[in-house]
């Protein structure tokens, strides 16, 4: 039976579908905010990441399907040294919350943070480890807080064919790059453009702001970026990336999901514009390409087409291992499932508090 | 210094702990070995930095320890220590 997770302001809810139609099957920590959910590909273990508010980054385990939760160490910050380079650094030496979380299914998981930050765990979450050559990187001071008050990790891409070798997208910080497991860090990313940066700086790759970036796992050299401003593709691994034609209705976005097998598809979710961060005109819809990014098919079948001003924040559209079925939940608490690819949606009959991720298991 | 120390039951919800007394001269010191049997709590209390949270308030004899930042605050001997969610926000 497939289970779909919904992290929400107010608890993590599971749903599945006993009798034919999704339904909530169970809402794990009622009240409480959860940021991340992510299932360890190695171990099966459920790992569930809170923000609390007043109490800080909880990480909880379970190895029962959420019948019950360890509370597990948290990624944090050494102390914050009071002479040096990064004394005064405005960006807190405090782990807001876990943005994204990733696994090589051989064990090692990697947790990015909000402010950016990468950790990696080797004992099933026991411990974490601070990337620290990309944290006391000289460039990370240029780095910016985009839509928050601080840059963040949300996309982590491990090769398939290499763990050692990983990407990491940050809002605004670019994508940089590990070839040897974390021990050396490099921005890397040519052909992007940040218009929203003074001219000169318009290219560079650590001012760039990927909304959200994925990849095809059979395929690993095809990336996809939903950026700040338009879509882009790369066929060599992010090293080199080529604007897409403008989609319609637009090319702003938050999310864009990769296809595992066919490189050339991939779903992303149009969205007004920067300045006005809901569906365009109150109407939602979902893009398609099928051909490498050159055209998109737009779908608006079951989804709310007058005064819905939901957003799909990045981590809010996510496809089942079966390649054809996507689930999606919005800021206003609207979710959503899709069987057929992205061509017919079906509401779910819910009204969730804000979503912050949507994870298949 | 033996002090008494408490949490509250917005704490207590998340990690079980009792009321303690125990001996210590300063406030992190009172954190510190209060949490020892229950060490997930001094993540709830304290940040990564060691600091009291934004919206974590600690009481000394009913005042509010201002600024939080003073966590090498003495106690004197017989201080009732108490450790709270500040009601923050609406």
């Amino acid at each position: 039976m497939q289970t779909l997770m919904f992290c929400t302001r107010k608890g993590l809810f599971e749903f599945a579908r006993p009798a034919g139609a999704w339904k909530i099957i169970k809402h794990h920590f009622p009240g409480e905010a959860v940021s991340q959910f992510h299932v360890d590909s190695f171990s099966g273990a459920w790992f569930a990441a809170q923000n609390l508010g007043h109490f800080g980054l909880k990480l909880k385990k379970s190895f029962d399907h959420g019948a019950t939760w360890a509370e597990m160490p948290c990624p944090a910050f050494p102390e914050k040294p009071k002479t040096g380079d990064w004394a005064d650094d405005p960006t807190p030496w405090n782990v807001g919350h876990i943005w994204t979380m990733a696994d090589d299914g051989r064990g090692t998981l990697w947790a990015g943070t909000m402010p950016a930050a990468l950790f990696r765990s080797t004992d099933g979450g026991a411990s974490w480890q601070l990337m620290e050559a990309l944290w006391l990187n000289e460039k990370r001071k240029s780095w910016m807080g985009g839509g928050n008050d601080h840059p963040g990790i949300h996309s982590i891409l491990i090769d398939p064919r290499d763990a050692n070798v990983v990407a990491v997208a940050i809002s605004c910080g670019g994508l940089w790059g590990t070839r040897d497991g974390g021990a050396t860090w490099a921005n890397f990313g040519n052909g992007m453009n940040a218009v929203y940066m003074p001219p000169e700086l318009a290219g560079d790759p650590n001012t760039q702001d990927p909304h959200r970036v994925d990849f095809c796992k059979s395929a690993p050299q095809a990336w996809w970026m939903q950026h700040h401003f338009n879509l882009y593709r790369s066929v060599d691994a992010g090293q080199n990336w080529k604007e897409l034609p403008a989609a319609q209705p637009t090319s702003f976005g938050f999310p864009i999901v990769a296809d595992p097998t066919n490189p050339l598809r991939a779903w992303a979710v149009p969205t007004q514009a920067d300045t006005h961060r809901y569906a365009i005109d109150g109407a939602m819809c979902v893009n398609r390409t099928d051909d490498g990014g050159t055209t998109w098919q737009t779908f608006r079948d079951g989804l709310p087409q007058a005064h819905a001003y939901h957003l799909i924040y990045r981590h809010n559209l996510a496809l089942a291992s079966d390649g054809k079925t996507l689930a999606m939940g919005s800021t206003t608490g609207g979710a959503w499932v899709s069987e057929d690819a992205g061509a017919t949606w079906i509401t779910l009959p819910v009204a969730l508090p804000l979503v912050s991720a949507v994870v298949w298991v | 210094m033996s002090i008494s120390i408490t949490f509250s039951a917005h704490l207590q919800r998340h990690v079980a702990i009792p009321a303690q007394r125990i001996d210590a001269a300063t406030v992190i010191e009172a954190i510190d070995r209060a949490c020892a049997a229950s060490p997930t709590m001094r993540n709830y209390v304290l940040d990564d930095q060691g600091h009291i949270r934004k919206h974590v308030a600690v009481f000394i004899d009913g005042a509010l320890l201002l600024p939080r930042s003073d966590v090498m605050r003495p106690l004197h001997d017989g201080a009732n220590v108490h450790i709270i969610q500040a009601l923050t926000g609406g």
